[in-house]
């Protein structure tokens, strides 16, 4: 899976296959339904005044754009579900495992992330071949809103329903006091894609732009540029990236 | 003092089926059935609904029921006295069957609590009690006591030998008004209060008077209880939006919205989602039953559902906004103010970030020694191009 190196320049750079297509995939019809959800979701919360003459019978537009968030919920889940199911026969970068920092490897790498990119306290490069361990971190936080999104949703969604599905969310509502307290919080945790997405997209051109190995197009493309030399530990193994490696690091102690 | 209650006359009330004291009360057959028909259609039942009503109340024996009030407004009471069939008020509850309650029966003070011993002596396992109102819960009970008795100790009391207990309304059902923010009584839902008693949450402020007598009618004539929601409400009034039987309804798929109250699209009898109708978010039975005998309820006279059957409807308004406010934050402030403040806050912190990137890591930023296209190595003949990725 791993790309064959260029050759051996002055740098080293090699190119390494990431995220497999099924990931990319996953990303963009993921970001493309959050961005669709978030519009008609606002437009719910929200409709604009419009003033016709015509008989309520002649349109249905709010209706459709009802419709267009359920069809749009059904497709968010599904290919939810589809990366859960890639986190266990994907890649190494793409595993399960990194998502929950539950190595020491793992934490002292959200904490040196802390120290390099965001208080920017330190200056040592830092490398991660699949997402660093903070940025693993942030997206297990946000599939959990997706699961609180996805649950209070369809707890809604239950009583416009016949299907088995959204009834499988119906103990929901007792939970938030009823239908109200639903979709107060569904509103607000919108705001949370929101500010996810501003963070998200900042970050990633944040270390294209700092590290050059080309993570903006890593989601496109799905490869990354990376130092051999930094790929590589002396025994010729893997070095960085995913569970695997973290657990080779686990075993070696510190290294940072 | 037991002669001072009201009693259907020359009948014995503890023998006697509820048909043969409505006919001894004068109710002719035909209105006798008539009540059955539209007591069926009121619960939905099927159309042999009506028979299995008439065949109930010709052959059981009537339910004792004790009508507790603790922190309440008797407005269900009212709301069920006022019912449009006189059988419901007049003669079901009031005349018939009701051994205890302290706003409409006769005896008061110790004869009232004697009555009270007899009927859960008597009837002990047997009768049902009734609750309008909240229990108070904070200092110990002392904010609602009746002859010396906290709420909580009598409804404990009362409730052991009873054989299904209803909660009447939203304040006997999650609290109402009494409960909203801060609650300094801590008054307290029966359900909370009560435990190992079938509890059926009659929901609204007040509930329907219909389906307050469609829940009695169902204990008598099925001896179960009726199928429950998650929030305890029976399903046969309560499994359907406001929203979902309002004939306004076009209006809100077609996106015609009231604006303001005065405005024309109000005038044109619009929907009121905007103006904060809770109808999208509250389960009754307004839209098909309606009130006052069908005349109208709150939609049909140009106000917004204020959601009174949720529970906790007072600390979700405001009634005229469509989500509650943000709390914590003072009032009018809506998630939205928060979120977009936040987002502010997020595109300031990016820009200073971005900002320092470019001052702290100067020297890792642009070309690195030697990764000029002059110093690149030179490409070897056969290139590995295309071959790693899928
Ligand atoms: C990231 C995903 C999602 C976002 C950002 C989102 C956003 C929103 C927003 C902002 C609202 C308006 C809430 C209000 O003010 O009442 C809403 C309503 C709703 N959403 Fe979502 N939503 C998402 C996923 C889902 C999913 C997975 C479902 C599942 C069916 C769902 C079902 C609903 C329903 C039923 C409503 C209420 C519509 C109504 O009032 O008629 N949403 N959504
Ligand atoms: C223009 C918009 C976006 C761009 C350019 C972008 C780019 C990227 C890139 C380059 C990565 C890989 C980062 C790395 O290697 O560490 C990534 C990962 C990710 N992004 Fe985005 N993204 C965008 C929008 C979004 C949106 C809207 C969401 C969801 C709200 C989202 C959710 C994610 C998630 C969950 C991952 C992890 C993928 C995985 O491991 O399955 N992205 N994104
Ligand atoms: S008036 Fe209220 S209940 Fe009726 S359709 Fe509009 S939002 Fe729904």
């Amino acid at each position: 899976m791993h790309a064959t190196a260029s050759s051996a320049g002055a740098p080293g750079f090699q190119r390494v296959y990431v995220w497999e297509l099924p990931v990319r995939f996953y990303h963009w019809l993921n970001a493309l339904c959050i961005l669709v959800l978030t519009v008609t979701g606002f437009i719910i919360a929200n409709p604009p005044a419009i003033n016709t003459a015509s008989e309520a019978s002649f349109s249905y537009w709010f209706g459709t754009t009802r419709f267009i968030h359920f069809v749009t919920a059904y497709v968010f889940v599904f290919n939810f579900a589809f990366r859960i199911y890639w986190g266990f026969v994907g890649n190494q970068y793409a595993d399960w495992k990194n998502f929950l920092p539950l190595r020491l490897a793992q934490f002292r790498e959200v904490m040196s992330v802390l120290k390099v990119d965001i208080l920017q306290s330190s200056n040592r490069p830092l490398l991660a071949v699949g997402h660093n361990a903070l940025a693993y971190l942030t997206y297990f936080v946000m599939f959990l809103v997706f699961l609180f999104q996805v649950a209070s949703g369809f707890a809604m969604y239950a009583n416009m329903s016949d299907a088995w599905f959204p009834h499988l969310f119906t103990w929901m509502t007792p939970l938030f006091g009823g239908d109200a307290g639903l979709h107060f919080w569904h509103h607000l945790a919108t705001w949370f894609f929101i500010l996810f997405t501003l963070i998200h997209v900042y970050l990633v051109f944040y270390h294209d732009y700092v590290e050059g190995h080309g993570v903006l197009s890593s989601m496109a493309g799905g490869w990354k540029f990376l130092p051999s030399s930094a790929l590589k530990s002396p025994d010729g193994k893997s070095w960085f990236g995913g569970a695997k490696a973290r657990e080779a690091d686990d075993k070696a102690g510190p290294v940072i | 003092m037991e002669t001072s209650i009201e009693r259907a006359p020359s009948v014995d009330r503890d023998q006697t089926t509820i048909y043969e004291q409505l006919t001894a009360r004068g109710v002719s057959r035909r209105d006798f059935l008539k009540f059955c028909g539209w007591m069926s259609a009121c619960m939905g039942l099927g159309a042999d609904g009506m028979a299995q009503i008439a065949e109930a109340l010709e052959t059981k024996k009537r339910i004792p029921v004790i009508w507790m009030h603790f922190q309440e407004c008797t407005c269900c009471s009212e709301s069920f006295i006022r019912s449009s069939h006189p059988i419901v008020a007049d003669i079901l509850l009031d005349k018939i069957s009701l051994d205890y309650t302290e706003t409409l029966m006769a005896p008061s003070g110790h004869q009232a609590e004697a009555s009270l011993q007899d009927t859960i002596k008597k009837y002990h396992g047997e009768y049902l009690l009734c609750c309008e109102g909240s229990i108070p819960t904070a200092a110990d009970g002392v904010y609602c006591c009746i002859g010396g008795k906290t709420a909580a100790d009598i409804v404990r009391e009362v409730a052991e030998g009873a054989k299904a207990v209803i909660a009447w309304g939203n304040c006997a059902c999650s609290g109402c008004v009494q409960a909203a923010k801060p609650n300094p009584t801590s008054a307290t839902p029966i359900n909370k209060v009560i435990t190992g008693k079938p509890i059926v949450n009659v929901q609204g402020c007040p509930p329907i008077a219909e389906v307050m007598a469609g829940v009695l009618v169902h204990l008598l004539t099925f001896d179960r209880i009726p199928q429950l929601d998650a929030l305890g409400r029976p399903m046969a009034f309560y499994s359907r939006r406001v929203h979902d039987t309002c004939y306004r309804r076009p209006n809100y798929d077609a996106g015609l919205f009231v604006e303001s109250f005065d405005d024309e699209n109000a005038r044109k009898g619009y929907c009121l989602y905007k103006v904060g109708c809770k109808g999208p978010t509250t389960y009754n039975s307004c839209g098909t039953i309606r009130w006052n005998g069908g005349v109208s309820f709150p939609i049909q006279s140009g106000h917004g559902c204020i959601g009174c059957s949720e529970s906790n409807f007072w600390d979700a308004g405001p009634f005229y906004q469509r989500l509650s406010d943000f709390p914590g934050f003072g009032i009018e402030t809506t998630a939205d103010k928060v979120g977009l403040g936040l987002g502010a806050a997020t595109i300031a912190g990016a820009a200073a970030h971005a900002v320092l990137t470019n001052i702290r890591k100067h020297h890792e930023i642009g070309e690195q020694p030697g990764e000029s296209a002059a110093e690149a190595p030179p490409t070897p003949a056969t290139d590995s191009h295309g071959k790693g990725g899928k």
